[in-house]
């Protein structure tokens, strides 16, 4: 008796993990969001050393330094340009690699229906998110634009999470309430943008790590 | 063990029918290479239980051509859902029998 009982529940647990495997990206790795995060306040801490400002500095909000900004022989819009696509690139490449790595390990395949469905969902809102801050930047609302990051970031997680793991949908919520804050503290721009993309990811990366990666790697 | 058989629905009784029809639950369309890989069957193996299923109206089948490779996707059909909803719950009920 025993021993068949043993047998529906291995049944029903290879029928919830086809389900999770067919219909979610769960190879993803908490290291990308880690590595994601240390990018995020690098570039962060480099725009502060550009604007020669510190954190919370409330004598001199960032957006009022920006428009002198010309340190290192560059403007402000070339040097935040180089910025982000620095911080872009990294963060990119180092998620890659890890989501590549431990799908590898996992024997999965990393091109699948799921990932293409995902990359699609991220990109609607991100795309958008995109747009809306090159416009803001048009009409000269450089102190938006940070805020307006992360509201977009937030809600690509949040419309993608169905399909990977559950906790980036929390990790969207998260980022979606701090770009709300950081719209009403327009000063506190660049405070909220290092904290969306650089601590929230260290923190949810690592959340992430240590409950699905952790005790595979030691089993 | 006689007894239950009769809740437990025959056409889920091998583990490739159970993880197609457990894969069809939450997608909509899904082709034969990924269900291949997701299952890790043959191509025969999957085929003939694909044909089981099909017999049994739990699984519909659509032929397309990819450019001008042939595509076979499957989708489980109404019937289909309700037959291993009501699978699922007699496991439940066998389980929490024993307990």
């Amino acid at each position: 008796m025993a021993a068949s009982k043993q047998q529906h529940i291995d049944t029903l647990q290879e029928i919830r993990s086809l389900m999770e495997r067919s219909s979610r990206f769960i190879s993803l790795s908490g290291l990308s969001g880690i590595f994601a995060g240390i990018w995020a306040l690098a570039g962060a801490t480099a725009a502060y050393i550009y604007l020669d400002i510190m954190p919370f500095d409330r004598y001199k909000f960032y957006y009022t330094v920006i428009e002198q900004g010309r340190a290192w022989g560059i403007s402000f819009e070339q040097f935040f340009a180089l910025d982000a696509l620095i911080v872009l690139l990294g963060a990119l490449g180092s998620g890659v690699y890890f989501t590549t790595r431990r799908a590898k390990r996992r024997g999965q395949k990393i091109w699948d229906p799921v990932t293409r469905r995902l990359i699609v969902e991220l990109a609607i809102p991100l795309f958008t998110g995109g747009v809306f801050c090159l416009i803001l930047l048009y009409h000269g609302a450089i102190g938006f634009v940070a805020p307006a990051t992360l509201v977009f970031y937030g809600l690509a997680l949040v419309n993608a999470s169905k399909y990977t793991l559950p906790d980036v949908r929390l990790l969207g919520l998260s980022e979606i309430v701090l770009g709300l804050i950081a719209l009403f503290r327009i000063g506190n721009g660049l405070e909220c943008w290092a904290a969306g993309f650089g601590l929230l990811h260290i923190v949810y990366g690592a959340m992430m790590y240590y409950k699905y990666e952790r005790n595979v790697a030691q089993s | 063990m006689k007894h239950i058989s009769t809740q437990l629905n025959k056409a889920f009784d091998h583990r490739i029918r159970l993880g197609l029809m457990s894969v069809l639950m939450v997608n909509d369309w899904v082709d034969f290479n990924t269900l291949k890989e997701l299952l890790d069957a043959t191509d025969g193996n999957l085929a003939s239980h694909v044909k089981a299923l099909e017999a049994e109206n739990y699984i519909e089948v659509k032929k397309q051509f990819i450019g001008r490779r042939p595509n076979t996707s499957y989708a489980a059909t109404a019937l289909g859902r309700k037959a291993f909803n009501d699978h699922l719950d007699a496991l439940e009920q066998l389980l929490k029998a024993r307990d």
